[in-house]
């Protein structure tokens, strides 16, 4: 092997090591970093491992938000029409947060089965509904769920 | 009939987009010099159309005619006139005519600058940059036309989303849509490179201050966008990594990675194809962002209406664009070998490391953005991707990439050994070290692990780079304006590590729930909360809160923050205040009233976090920098009094100008122009 030859060699090795380096180490990070979707019927069918933080999506159901007068605390319910999750959270709530809206929260359950948000998340339209509580609602809505469908229909008209 | 005018006007310019493709392309095959002209002739007259229909929407906006859907659904007879204006970019059929307006005035930079170039060279850049203009024209006029009427007549229109009513909203879509766009002139100088089967690397040389400006400019309008973002959503926050903000980054690393590959290219006639298949990947990276973006595939904010029609067309013309660049690329890549050496430390190696890090920390950010949609496509669950995988992740590439880049600049071409430079390189690291140790424990405490990492190499690139510049002042030697855009840009780059360090490290943030008269303390500084009152603006009504702001009893500043309700559109919005400084910034959000005469309030201290910012246009100046020095130093080449001669000036005169002789354009064609200067190193 010629020197140029043997040169190139070691720079070959050494670029393939350093692209299967990084994604093995992406790869890493993906298993340990990403959050998985659930809504309140998945979350009732036990998909969920206990402990595990995940993103809760759903309706926030009507006359459901209670407030602990003076401090943060605040407790609402997160529905798809099916089944249904109490949330608590004790930051401050986004703008577009409101009875009947979407919502998605960031968080775990405790062995209350209450889920104890640590983010709910801010969305920036109000027609806005994220493509998977959008999903949930329809596909509760196929099933017969009474207000799911009028929910998707809302939600259809209001997104222009 | 003004908005119609202005349909006919984005029709025209489509038709003579299609020329200027067509003239472009074909004239140097059949060595036609007036077909070639013609492309420059057909690219002004485009840009002169679309000029047009965007002037006319403008009119309808600002004579509030709502009688045009797009008009009444983005503005509002109570919108101030600003507003009514820059809401012409509010949502997606405005957005895209703002994107074909950008490639046009592009396009016109480029037919300005096209007779420092070998006539077909230029002919074809033209020619590939008419093929997206039609492309891009094809699309707004068949899927998202912003001229269509509403009937019946609404009596006002729907206004602009209140987020979208903000001065940085004026300025950065523009400004990221021309980074963005730009890199589409670069992607036209590979593409003629690859027609054209040049062996020389002066295409490199030609392609470079297109690129860098793109680069500048994208770099500007990503630090807008993130300013904006941090203000305007008034959560404190200044990334994301939403799918939206990923889409600009990735061309700008890709970008990054380019404008040093050609330098190699340029100064070494190096890397030739792996430079052009940078410059192809950078704008396809744009593309996908924009299909991203405007078909609805992503969860985003920044998606307004999701239309399926729209991601078939962007997709097919994604893969139309990319597989066509690919494809020739596959055969005209293997022609454009190399055989320089050169060694192991030498300043080629350190580009090439530069080059690979910056790809592997794209693909890592498309990686993350992608995987949402691929484990959705193959039923793996719905999952969300966000900052817990992006910043470990990013930092894999991007530490060493920073580490590498102070003995990078001090290294040299070829030769190996970083001997001459061991003295510098040692005392600016001890310097660096020492620095940051001392920010790290000594002034802000807390210190992560990566707090001194960062905080060091911050420091070592800004003290390593400021070197050789003023050894050179010293000597009263000169300064290149390359190398002192190159400067000036790694210190931007420098300052902005040390920003995102510091409010990365030593950020606090405390919800509270405060009484009038009760008060929070957020690190030095104690918030008290007096208040709120109802106040009017234009077109809203807010709360308004008054947080008094003190540091060891001495006043430090009184914020406002509110929370407004629109009139039109019944959205609430939170307005942060915020008192900036150069070192810190105090951010107050106001909640909602939570019972017991109490507020929600959301108080935030950031320190250094104007140094994200400041990095990122200093990274600009640098670029705009190194442009516009070689622009003004650069004669008119040899080369291009051989073959440019007459290019503009070619079949405009009735007795039909100095066209150049046939022969001169035929051999042009068909053997690549042999370069005068083979190789600048």
């Amino acid at each position: 092997m010629t020197p140029t030859r043997r040169r190139r060699l070691v720079w070959v090795i050494g670029i393939l090591a350093g692209v299967g380096l990084a994604s093995a180490l992406a790869l890493r990070a993906f298993q340990q970093n990403v959050t998985f979707y659930f809504d309140p019927s998945k979350i009732a069918a036990g998909e969920v491992k206990p402990g595990e933080a995940f993103r809760l999506g759903g309706l926030v159901q009507k006359g459901s938000l209670v407030r602990t007068p003076g401090t943060l605390q605040v407790r609402f319910v997160v529905t798809d029409f099916r089944h249904s999750v109490s949330v608590r959270y004790d930051k401050v709530l986004p703008d577009l947060f409101r009875e009947g809206a979407g919502v998605v929260a960031h968080g775990r359950l405790n062995a209350q089965g209450v889920f104890i948000a640590d983010d709910v998340l801010a969305k920036h339209d109000s027609n806005y509904m994220p493509p998977p509580v959008a999903r949930s609602l329809e596909q509760a809505a196929a099933s017969g769920a009474p207000g799911a469908a009028s929910a998707v229909a809302a939600v259809a008209g209001g997104a222009r | 009939m003004v908005v119609e005018l202005g349909h006919y006007a984005l029709i025209l310019a489509m038709l003579l987009a299609a020329a200027q493709a067509f003239f472009g392309l074909a004239g140097p095959a059949y060595a036609r010099p007036r077909w070639m002209a013609a492309a420059s002739s057909a690219a002004c007259g485009q840009f002169v159309f679309v000029a047009l229909a965007v002037a006319t929407m403008i009119h309808a906006f600002v004579t509030d005619d709502f009688s045009v859907r797009y008009v009444a659904e983005n503005s509002n007879s109570a919108l101030p006139l600003f507003y009514r204006i820059t809401a012409l970019w509010g949502a997606h059929e405005g957005s895209m005519l703002l994107w074909i307006l950008v490639l046009a005035l592009w396009t016109v930079a480029v037919v300005a600058r096209v007779r420092y170039l070998p006539q077909p060279f230029g002919a074809r850049v033209l020619g590939v940059l008419g093929l997206l203009s039609c492309g891009f024209l094809l699309f707004t006029l068949t899927t998202s036309s912003p001229f269509a009427r509403l009937f019946p007549v609404p009596p006002d229109g729907n206004s602009l989303n209140p987020l979208l009513q903000d001065p940085a909203f004026a300025v950065h879509p523009p400004v990221l849509y021309t980074g963005y766009v730009g890199f589409s002139v670069s992607f036209a100088f590979a593409c003629a490179a690859m027609i054209e089967g040049r062996r020389d690397s002066l295409w490199a040389r030609w392609m470079r201050p297109w690129t860098v400006m793109a680069w500048a400019c994208l770099a500007c309008g990503i630090a807008l966008g993130s300013w904006w973002a941090y203000y305007e959503l008034g959560w404190g926050g200044f990334w994301s990594w939403d799918p939206v903000e990923n889409a600009s980054f990735m061309p700008w690393l890709v970008g990054t990675g380019l404008i040093h590959s050609l330098i190699v290219t340029e100064k070494r006639g190096l890397f030739k194809s792996w430079t052009l298949l940078l410059a192809l990947a950078a704008f396809s990276l744009s593309l996908l962002g924009t299909f991203l973006v405007r078909s609805g595939v992503l969860t985003s904010v920044h998606s307004f209406a999701a239309d399926p029609s729209r991601g078939v067309f962007i997709l097919a013309f994604l893969l139309l664009v990319i597989g066509g660049a690919l494809t020739l690329y596959t055969f005209r890549a293997p022609t454009m070998q190399s055989s320089a050496g050169f060694e192991l430390l030498s300043r080629e190696s350190f580009l090439l490391f530069n080059n690979i890090l910056l790809v592997i920390a794209a693909a890592v950010v498309l990686a993350g953005t992608l995987a949402p949609q691929v484990a959705q496509t193959f039923n793996l669950g719905t999952l969300s991707v966000g900052p817990p995988y992006f910043n470990p992740s990013f930092f894999v590439p991007t530490l060493p990439l920073l580490a590498l880049l102070a003995l990078g600049i001090h290294s040299r071409w070829r030769r190996g050994g970083l001997s001459a430079a061991r003295r510098v390189l040692t005392l600016t690291f001890i310097a660096a070290v020492a620095l940051a140790l001392v920010a790290a424990f000594a002034i802000y405490g807390h210190p992560l692990v990566l707090t001194p990492v960062g905080a060091t190499l911050g420091l070592w690139i800004i003290l390593s780079s400021l070197v050789d510049p003023i050894d050179r002042l010293r000597r009263r030697l000169s300064l290149s304006p390359s190398v002192l855009g190159m400067t000036v840009a790694h210190i931007g780059l420098g300052v902005f590590v040390l920003g995102i360090t510091f409010v990365q490290s030593n950020s606090i943030e405390r919800d509270v729930a405060l009484k009038p008269g009760q008060a929070a303390q957020v690190g030095d500084y104690l918030f008290r909360y007096e208040g709120v009152r109802r106040i009017s603006g234009p077109n809203f009504d807010a709360s308004r809160a008054t947080i008094v702001v003190t540091r060891q009893g001495a006043p430090v500043t009184t914020l406002y923050p509110e929370k407004r309700q629109y009139w039109v559109q019944d959205a609430v919005q939170t307005k942060a205040a915020i008192a900036g400084a150069v070192h810190r910034d105090l951010l107050a959000t106001l909640g909602d009233d939570v019972g017991g005469g109490a507020w929600s309030l959301r108080l935030q201290y950031r320190p250094m976090v104007r140094l994200i910012w400041l990095g990122g246009l200093i990274m600009a100046l640098g670029g705009i920098i190194a442009v516009i020095g070689r622009r003004q130093r650069g004669p008119i080449p040899a080369w291009a009094a051989q073959t440019g001669a007459g290019s503009t000036g070619a079949g405009a005169g009735p007795a039909g100008g100095p066209v150049p002789a046939g022969g001169v354009a035929r051999t042009a064609t068909a053997a690549p122009l042999a370069a005068p200067r083979r190789d600048l190193a």
